[in-house]
């Protein structure tokens, strides 16, 4: 049975803050972090968006660009590594908000930045083995970063909605892999704030390690290489990683381009790959095909290979905004505003 | 006291806008209610409930800077009444938008966003709020 995406949806709050306004606050070189990270500016969620509300809207937007019926959805799974809630699941809100409870399998995942192509990779087995009609699989954050330290100027907002099914597909997921070890790289124990890093150790044992063995694992596995595929996503917690690991695998800058957001809205954590892929099913045309891989700290790295069907020409993206058109009505904030929006400002009382 | 309860039992309406209709004389209301104000009597066993389309436009609005406590991060902020395309009017907070963006007759479509918390330790209450549609795309310079 051929199992793949039926439907997609994204948000991305609106407000936006540069690394050279971070850098100013902190005595860092905020153009220098900026070149070196190749991001421009990150998105902010605002004080009333959390990973909640940016799941129902992504989830929202993925409804209304299909004629699937929320009662049809047998699963949702909700990856982030920001619920908000520690017990109480996201998934519960986001299936009433898009009325698909209440005779559905929920349940929030968290794995780093990749809980949200697990949940996919959970959908493609339910749908697959037949026990559900449809599945929602989403990604999405509101990452924090500790004042000051090097990812406050990378954690950002954002998320994705997948719809897998077996009917209407409009890009078949031909294979999936994944490579997982224990690697503490990243980190956040229960109860704290803020997430710790291994600083340089997030890179070659960690990001590039996994990265390329899911990349390289799924390339056997489907007998394909770099040049057959028409886009490529990696997952960004910068500019500069997906850029580097694109280039060892053999992708050009042209198949990664379109998918890639880091520059323009930061690390997106969870939401990263999901929003790179809906960047690029909002310009996909029927045989394209695209490569994806997703990195979680902790480590693993999910890799996908799918292939977009004629019915991308019938599906109706234009009935929700697409990901640059979520790019857009931008509000830069200084850093005054950024910290009150995002609760670092403790307040008398407290 | 917690409101937990109160908040959960408003919940279809909060997140999806589900209201009524009245089979009798066809007016929308929300939120919810077992009888129709103008068909009264007729009403009974009329009233049907039915999820509004969230679209609509603005009606009048206000710029508030002395409001609800819970609100205070996002001071001044924008309440307007929303006319939906059902006829029915709705107050609620218009946010993604700047004062000079605002105008009566604006269309609007609603969006869900988090309303309050019960403090840092209790539930977060989840409900409607509108975004302007079509609104001109633009990015401001960043602050510098």
């Amino acid at each position: 049975m051929k199992v793949g995406i039926v439907s997609y949806g994204a948000h991305i709050p609106r407000y936006r803050i540069t690394p050279e306004e971070i850098g100013k606050v902190w005595g860092v070189d905020g153009k220098a972090m900026s070149k070196s990270l190749m991001i421009n500016c990150k998105s902010v969620p605002g004080p009333d968006e959390d990973t909640i509300t940016i799941s129902v809207e992504a989830a929202r937007n993925m409804m209304k660009r299909c004629d699937v019926s929320p009662k049809d959805i047998g699963a949702l799974y909700v990856g982030s590594e920001s619920h908000p809630y520690a017990v109480k699941p996201t998934g519960t809100i986001v299936a009433e908000a898009i009325e698909a409870a209440p005779h559905l399998m929920v349940a929030d995942y968290e794995f780093a930045c990749k809980a949200g192509t697990a949940a996919i990779q959970t959908c493609m087995g339910l749908v697959g083995s037949g026990m559900v009609k449809y599945g929602v699989a989403i990604g999405a954050d509101t990452s924090q970063g500790a004042p000051g330290d090097a990812l406050e100027f990378s954690a950002s907002a954002g998320g994705g909605a997948f719809l897998i099914g077996s009917e209407k597909i409009i890009a078949i997921i031909d294979k999936t892999y994944s490579y997982t070890t224990d690697t503490p790289d990243f980190w956040r124990r229960e109860g704290q704030m803020y997430p710790r890093h291994g600083g340089r150790f997030t890179g070659e044992p960690a990001y590039f390690k996994h990265v390329i063995n899911g990349a390289k694992g799924l390339l056997d596995r489907t007998t394909t290489s770099a040049k057959d595929y028409t886009y490529a996503t990696f997952h960004q917690p910068n500019g500069k990683f997906p850029t580097r690991v694109a280039k060892q695998l053999g992708f050009n800058d042209a198949q990664i381009k379109t998918g890639l957001l880091a520059p323009i809205i930061g690390n997106t954590y969870s939401g990263a790959v999901p929003l790179g892929l809906a960047a690029i099913l909002d310009e996909a045309k029927a045989g394209d095909r695209i490569f994806a891989v997703a990195y979680g700290s902790g480590a693993g790295s999910d890799a996908f290979a799918l292939t977009v069907t004629d019915a991308i020409e019938s599906y109706q993206r234009s009935k929700a905004p697409t990901v640059k058109e979520l790019n857009t009505n931008l509000k830069f904030l200084d850093y005054a505003t950024y910290a009150k929006f995002r609760g670092k400002i403790m307040l008398g009382g407290e | 006291m917690a409101t937990a309860p109160r908040f959960w039992r408003e919940n279809p309406s909060r997140y999806n806008l589900v209201g009524v209709k009245c089979n009798s004389c066809g007016r929308h209301f929300f939120p919810p209610r077992t009888i129709c104000p103008v068909c009264h009597r007729k009403s009974v066993g009329m009233m049907e409930r039915v999820k509004l389309k969230g679209t609509g436009k603005i009606f009048s609005m206000t710029e508030v800077h002395e409001g609800l406590e819970e609100l205070s991060m996002q001071r001044p902020y924008f309440l307007a009444m929303v006319e939906l395309d059902e006829g029915v009017k709705v107050t609620a907070q218009v946010i993604d938008c700047e004062a000079c963006d605002l105008e009566i007759g604006m269309p609007v479509r609603a969006t869900m966003r988090k309303l309050s918390e019960e403090g840092p330790s209790g539930v977060i209450h989840y409900g409607y709020k509108f975004v302007p549609v079509n609104l001109k795309a633009k990015a401001e310079g960043p602050a510098h």
